[in-house]
C-alpha cells in the first residue's frame, strides 16, 4: 500500500509464481524486476538484431559473407564500392527516392493542412463522413489504384516520370496527412483564435498567423511520417517506372543483381539496404518523441 | 472576459446569435478548403476504382481467336472475367491467391497483436534507456518493407544466420510452408512493435486510480488485466487492427522481394493482380483488384460494425461508458474527463 505509484503488475508481493504462462502482469509480478530487465532486453534485441546484421554483413568481404561471427573477421567497404561502382545507378536511385518522397511530403502537406482545417475547426455539414470518406480512401489497395493508372499514364505517356510516381503516391499520403493533421489542430485551444477574432483578425489571419504556428509541431511530426510512408513505398514505383535511371531505391534495391549473375551480391545488397535505411534510423532516432506521438494520437483521440 | 466564459459551453456550435449567416459561410469555407484534397482523390481514388470496374469487364486479346483470326484490343465480356476468376481454367490459381491472402493476414495480425501487447505490457513502466528502447522499436517500423524483405532473405538462406542459429537445413526461400513461414516471421518482426507502441499509448493514459481501486477490491493482477487493461486499450488496439488487417490483405511487397514473384506457395491477390496487369491482362489485373477491393472493404465493414472500431473518433464516450461497470469506482475519472476531449473532435 506504501507504493502509490504502481502499474497493475507491481502488486502485492506475494505473487503465485507460475500459475500463468502467458506474459501477463501477474507473471511479471512473479519473476520481479531481474525478469524485466530480460524481457525489455528481449524487446531491443527482437527489434534490433536483424538491422544488426544487416549493418553486420554489409561490413563483410565478398569472400566471407557466409561467416555467421557477431563482427566482421576483417572489415571493409567492399560491398559499399560494389553499390557505387556505376552499374547499378544506385545513387541516382537515391535521389530519385528523395525527390519522388519529398514532392509527395509537399504536396499531402499543402492540400491536408487546408483539408485538415476545415475538419477540425470549421462547422459545417456532413464532417463526419467526410472524414470518413478520406481516411476509407487510405484503405484501398495500392494495386487497385495502380492496376488502372498503369493503362492511363501509358496512354498519356507518364511511364517513367516522376509525376507518374508522385500522383499515385497522393493516394495514401493525403488521407494520412488529412488524418494527423486534424488530430493535431482539434488539440489547439478555440480560445486562441477567438481571441485573435475578436482583436480584429480576420479568420484567415487568425488561421494564418495564430493557428499555423501554434500547429507547427503536428505539422512537422505529420511530414516526418508521410515522409517515411513515400519513401518505403514499393508498387507504385516498381510499377510505373521501368528506367534504372528513374526508379526508386526501394525498387532498385529488389532489382539488384550487381555485377555477377552467378551468386547473388548479398554484400551489395545489405550495403543497399543500410544505405537506404540509414536515413530514417537517423530520422527515427531524433524525431522518436513525436513519432510516436504521431502514430498514436491517432488510434487514441 | 465575460464573452469568452459564456461562449466556452457551446464552443463548438457557433454563437446562436448569428448562427444562420455564420453557418453559411463556414460551409462554404470549408468546400473551399476540401476541394483540393477531393479533386486529387478523385483523381487518384475514385477515377481508378472507377476504371478498374469498367476494364475489368473488358478481356484484352492479342492472339488467334477461335477462327484464326488475330484479334487485337479489348472486347466487352460482361463478367466474363469474374466467371472465368471463379470457374475458369485458372480458378485455382485465384482461390490459391484469396487463400494465402487470408492465412497471411489472420496469421500474422494474431502474432502481432500477442507479441504487441506483450511487449507494450514490459514497456508500461518508467525505467532508464525506455527512450532508447522506444527507439529501437521504431526501427523495424522505419525499414523499407522492400530492404526487410532483402534482409530476411538474406538471413533466410541455406548457410544463413537463421539455419546456423536454429540448426536446421531448411530451404527457407524455396516454395512450400517454409516459405509461408518465412514471410510470416518477416511481416511479424516488422509490424508487432508498431502495434505494441499503439497498445502502450493507450494503457498510458489509464489513470492510476483505477488500478488502485481495483487492488483495494482485492483484484489480482490478471483480474487488473483483464477487467481493466485490455477494455480500456481495447478502442486504440481495434483501430490498430483494423489498419494492420487491411494492410496485411494487400501485402505485395514482403513476399514479392523475398521468395519473389510467380511463387504459387505465397502468392497473394495483390502479387496476382500485379502478374496479370504485368502480362497485360489489364482485363482479369482489373477483375483481381475490385475482388481485392471487396474483400478489403467486406472486412472493414464487419470490423467497424461489429467490434465498433472508432476510426473516425466520432463515438468515443460510448465503449468507455459501457465499461464503468467493471472498470470500478475510479474509471469514472476516465468516462469524465471524456467530455471534453469528445467536445472537441465534433
Amino acid at each position: 500500500m506504501t507504493t502509490t505509484a504502481t502499474r497493475p503488475f507491481t502488486g502485492r508481493p506475494a505473487a503465485q509464481p507460475g500459475t500463468r504462462t502467458a506474459p501477463t502482469p501477474g507473471w511479471f509480478r512473479g519473476i520481479g524486476p531481474i525478469g524485466r530487465a530480460v524481457a525489455i532486453i528481449l524487446i531491443a534485441v527482437y527489434c534490433l538484431a536483424p538491422f544488426y546484421w544487416m549493418i553486420v554483413s554489409s561490413f563483410r568481404r565478398s569472400t566471407d559473407i557466409f561467416q555467421n561471427t557477431l563482427l566482421p573477421t576483417t572489415w571493409s567497404l567492399e560491398s559499399y564500392r560494389q553499390v557505387f561502382d556505376g552499374s547499378t545507378m544506385f545513387g541516382q536511385a537515391m535521389l530519385n527516392s528523395l525527390i519522388v518522397a519529398s514532392t509527395t511530403t509537399a504536396f499531402a502537406l499543402v492540400f491536408g493542412i487546408f483539408a485538415a482545417y476545415a475538419i477540425a475547426r470549421l462547422n459545417f455539414r456532413f464532417k463526419t463522413v467526410v472524414l470518413a470518406v478520406i481516411i476509407g480512401t487510405s484503405m484501398f489497395p495500392g494495386i487497385s489504384v495502380v492496376v488502372p493508372l498503369l493503362r492511363l499514364f501509358s496512354d498519356i505517356g507518364w511511364i517513367n516520370t516522376y509525376q507518374a510516381m508522385i500522383v499515385p503516391s497522393l493516394s495514401f499520403a493525403i488521407p494520412l496527412a488529412v488524418w494527423n493533421l486534424t488530430t493535431f489542430m482539434k488539440q489547439l485551444p478555440y480560445e486562441l483564435e477567438q481571441a485573435a477574432m475578436i482583436d480584429g483578425c480576420t479568420k484567415w489571419q487568425a488561421f494564418r498567423l495564430v493557428l499555423l504556428p501554434l500547429a507547427a509541431p503536428g505539422i512537422f511530426t505529420t511530414a516526418i511520417l508521410t515522409f517515411i510512408h513515400s519513401w518505403n513505398e514499393f508498387i507504385i514505383a516498381l510499377s510505373m517506372v521501368n528506367d534504372p535511371a528513374i526508379q526508386t531505391a526501394t525498387v532498385a534495391i529488389s532489382k539488384f543483381t550487381g555485377a555477377s549473375d552467378f551468386q547473388a551480391p548479398y554484400g551489395a545488397q545489405m550495403a543497399a539496404g543500410v544505405l537506404v535505411t540509414i536515413p530514417l534510423v537517423i530520422v527515427v532516432l531524433i524525431f522518436q518523441r513525436r513519432i510516436v506521438e504521431g502514430l498514436t494520437s491517432g488510434a487514441n483521440k | 472576459m465575460s464573452i469568452s466564459t459564456t461562449q466556452r459551453p457551446g464552443q463548438r456550435t457557433t454563437p446562436p446569435r448569428k448562427t444562420g449567416r455564420l453557418d453559411l459561410g463556414e460551409g462554404r469555407r470549408a468546400a473551399l478548403l476540401l476541394s483540393p484534397t477531393f479533386l486529387v482523390l478523385a483523381l487518384v481514388v475514385l477515377y481508378p476504382l472507377l476504371s478498374a470496374f469498367h476494364q475489368s469487364l473488358f478481356s484484352s486479346q492479342s492472339g488467334l481467336d477461335a477462327d484464326g483470326f488475330v484479334v487485337e484490343g479489348d472486347a466487352f465480356v460482361g463478367l466474363g472475367n469474374y466467371v472465368q476468376i471463379f470457374a475458369g481454367a485458372d480458378a485455382a490459381r485465384f482461390y490459391n491467391a484469396l487463400w494465402n491472402t487470408t492465412f497471411f493476414t489472420f496469421t500474422t495480425v494474431t502474432l502481432e497483436v500477442i507479441i504487441g501487447i506483450a511487449m507494450a505490457v514490459a514497456m508500461n513502466r518508467a525505467f532508464r534507456g525506455r527512450a532508447l528502447l522506444r527507439a529501437s522499436i521504431l526501427v523495424p517500423w522505419a525499414i523499407p518493407t522492400a530492404v526487410s524483405g532483402l534482409l530476411w532473405r538474406w538471413m533466410f538462406q541455406a548457410d544463413g544466420i537463421v539455419n546456423t542459429l536454429t540448426n536446421q537445413q531448411v530451404l527457407w526461400t524455396a516454395e512450400g510452408f517454409a516459405a509461408q513461414a518465412a514471410v510470416i516471421v518477416a511481416e511479424v518482426w516488422k509490424t508487432a512493435p508498431f502495434i505494441g507502441l499503439l497498445v502502450l499509448a493507450g494503457m498510458q493514459i489509464i489513470p492510476e486510480e483505477v488500478y488502485e481501486a481495483a487492488k483495494l477490491d482485492g483484484a489480482n493482477a490478471w483480474r487488473q488485466f483483464v477487467a481493466i487493461t485490455l477494455p480500456l486499450v481495447r478502442p486504440a488496439l481495434l483501430v490498430a487492427v483494423l489498419f494492420r488487417l487491411l494492410d496485411s490483405l494487400r501485402m505485395f511487397d514482403l513476399p514479392f522481394v523475398l521468395i519473389g514473384p510467380r511463387k504459387s506457395s505465397v502468392e497473394t491477390l495483390s502479387i496476382l493482380a500485379w502478374d496479370e496487369s504485368n502480362q497485360l491482362q489489364y482485363g482479369t489485373a482489373s477483375a483481381f483488384s475490385i475482388i481485392l477491393l471487396l474483400y478489403v472493404a467486406v472486412i472493414a465493414y464487419v470490423f467497424i460494425t461489429i467490434l465498433g472500431a472508432d476510426v473516425v473518433g466520432e463515438k468515443k464516450p460510448k465503449p468507455v461508458r459501457a465499461r464503468r461497470r467493471s472498470a470500478e469506482p475510479a474509471a469514472t475519472d476516465v468516462t469524465r474527463s471524456e467530455p471534453t476531449q469528445t467536445k472537441v473532435t465534433r
